[in-house]
């Protein structure tokens, strides 16, 4: 295990210098500059142009500008232009919070996702099943913005509760157990509106998966030794179903992440995803950078816990 | 049903897929609008109804019998705007596709024919591309070379086209193992014959199927891009820009929200479905247990 382990900590740093080379290379040479409002005043002479753009290493060759800001995004130091705050102090105080509303959905993705799956299943054929079927490819075809909208306007015009940003305003809360439940609020509505495409891909998985381990000879045994339907089902079945669920998890975190910029967006949350959108647009290359390296390391981090995982709950798989 | 080709038995099996062949009729119908209203507005054939006129006097006019899903914040009437944004949708839809399999198929292609270090440097490629979350990049790839149809839709192709380069590749690892591609082979035909004229056209079911589930994607995409200002741009009405200029009015008009969100919506699903029943009418007996 530690073996696999550290090979495979050593494929994921070697990836994260391509996705830094692949990531730097598209958005440096891309036209637009992080100074637009340099070409509209008239008393910015060149010199002062030239003065600026040396001062964040953008006159250098390519090669320095990414040694320059990979270095400085290891080291710590490298500045966002937009305000000279370091990166990493920007990014930190944003990710707790991102990392909340993505935590939650997947649990929520995990927990819905396997049990519509193994209801699926457990009907497979039947109504029941067509109808989970249905539904998650609704879930799936959902544009998320426009569901995030009628969620908002269903929750604060319909019944008047407040799921903006990530507490309630002007609200005095008498203990500690309010204002935990607010909070809790505030992430579970915009969590469950990022959940619903995972929850789809997850009970897909788990229902596929489900019915081939229904069709193995110890569940018949099971059944002809006349154990009840809910053990076979949990007990045995479940637990030799799991596998592909895991995988599925790997996959769901880049899609989180896209999500939460627009869901970040609509429900004012102040995540990494709404500092990408904005970082985007005023071409602000330290943070874009720092954004990137650092959603590829959670993503990687993610997809070697799945492979963990995999290996923990299946002896049969061998990490070599 | 033996002396059936394996064509003749997956049509026949998709016939009988309900679920299937109603969400192909809804896309037909769909794309016999959108083609129509493609072909005005290309030949600048002027259109029954104007989807750009605007009449202030009648502004956020609920739904009712003249205007069917209300006007929008400058009179102009939802429907025909609708209608107007369908053939956006799907070309988005189908020119993202296509673009993303061109892609896929032949880096897959190549990968899995030929295998070795190649295969292994190109999956880690894919691996990594993988870990990109799509929205920021595609939103920072159009924000620099400027928002218009062709740019999203060649940005999308270009970061969507991973799945399918790993489909194809775990298709011909196994289908070049087969006894024709031997024989083949023996015969001295070039590779790119081999690749393309003999094994391509066996792995073409499940390439189709990934085609037909990736246009909702692509549709999907579009639609929050434009719903972040980085898509098709006003005054050209698309179902996701109608929502965008409907979000300032989300309190008072509900309809220039709820009604292209649900046609952006009943079209993902109708592909998915069809791509769904699709998918289980060209398996084979043993995959479809």
């Amino acid at each position: 295990m530690a073996a696999f382990i550290i090979r495979r900590l050593l494929i994921t740093c070697l990836l994260l210098v391509v996705i830094s080379v692949v990531s730097f290379l598209i958005f440096t040479l891309t036209p637009g500059s992080p100074f637009p409002w340099a070409d509209l005043n008239p008393k910015i002479t060149p010199a002062v142009k030239e003065a600026y753009r040396k001062k964040y290493h953008l006159d250098q060759p390519l090669y320095k500008q990414y040694t320059f800001i990979m270095s400085g995004l290891l080291s710590g130091n490298l500045t966002s232009i937009k305000d000279e705050r370091p990166v990493l102090e920007k990014i930190g105080e944003r990710l707790p919070a991102t990392l909340r509303l993505n935590l939650m959905s997947l649990l929520i993705d995990t927990v819905f996702g396997i049990t519509l799956g193994v209801f699926a299943a457990r009907y497979a054929g039947r109504w029941p099943d067509l109808a989970t079927s249905i539904m998650a490819f609704v879930f799936i075809a959902l544009p998320g913005f426009w569901i995030s909208y009628l969620v908002v306007i269903g929750l604060v015009q319909g019944i008047g509760v407040p799921v903006l940003g990530t507490h309630s305003f002007g609200l005095d809360f008498k203990n500690g157990f309010q204002v935990a439940l607010d909070k809790f609020w505030h992430v579970l509505v915009p969590a469950t509106v990022l959940a619903l495409g995972g929850i789809a891909a997850q009970s897909r998985y788990m229902r596929g998966s489900m019915i081939e381990t229904l069709g193995e000879e110890y569940i018949r045994t099971a059944r002809a030794k006349g154990l009840p339907d809910h053990l076979v089902l949990y007990k045995h079945a479940f637990k030799n179903s799991i596998r592909p669920l895991i995988t599925g998890l790997g996959y769901l975190l880049p899609a989180l992440i896209s999500g939460s910029v627009i869901v970040e967006t609509i429900f004012a949350y102040p995540g990494i995803g709404r500092l990408a959108y904005d970082a985007v647009l005023e071409r602000d290359y330290p943070l874009i950078m720092a954004f990137n390296f650092i959603t590829a390391v959670l993503i990687l981090i993610g997809n070697l816990i799945a492979d963990v995982l995999y290996a923990l709950v299946d002896p049969r798989v061998r990490l070599e | 049903m033996n002396d059936k080709s394996p064509r003749a038995r997956a049509i026949e099996r998709f016939s009988a897929d309900k679920i299937g062949v109603a969400s192909a009729c809804f896309l037909v119908v769909l794309a016999a609008i959108a083609i129509l209203f493609a072909i005005c507005s290309i030949a600048h054939i002027p259109f029954p109804t104007d989807p750009n006129k605007t009449n202030l006097q009648i502004k956020l006019v609920p739904p009712n019998f003249t205007h069917w899903l209300g006007t929008d914040n400058l009179g102009r009437d939802v429907f025909t705007r609708m209608l107007h944004g369908s053939y956006i949708s799907l070309t988005v839809g189908f020119v993202a596709v296509f673009v993303s399999l061109a892609i896929g198929v032949v880096v897959g292609a190549i990968s899995g024919y030929l295998g070795g270090w190649l295969d292994n440097l190109v999956m880690r490629i894919v691996d990594a591309l993988m870990c990109f979350p799509t929205l920021p990049l595609v939103l920072t790839i159009v924000a620099y070379l400027g928002p218009s149809i062709w740019n999203v839709v060649i940005v999308i192709g270009i970061t969507g086209w991973m799945g399918t380069a790993r489909l194809v590749r775990a298709e011909f690892l196994t289908l070049r193992e087969m006894e024709y591609v031997r024989a083949a082979k023996a015969l001295g035909q070039h590779h790119r014959h081999i690749i393309f004229g003999h094994i391509l056209p066996n792995a073409a079911a499940p390439i189709v199927v990934t085609a037909v589930l990736g246009v909702p994607d692509a549709i999907l995409t579009e639609a929050g891009l434009s719903f972040l200002g980085f898509g098709v741009q006003p005054p050209q009405a698309t179902w996701g820009n109608i929502i965008t200029d409907g979000k300032a009015y989300i309190l008072d008009a509900w309809w220039l929200i709820l009604f292209p969100g649900l046609a952006i919506l009943v079209t993902a699903l109708a592909f998915y479905l069809a791509g769904e029943a699709l998918r289980k009418a060209t398996q084979t007996r043993t995959e479809r247990k």
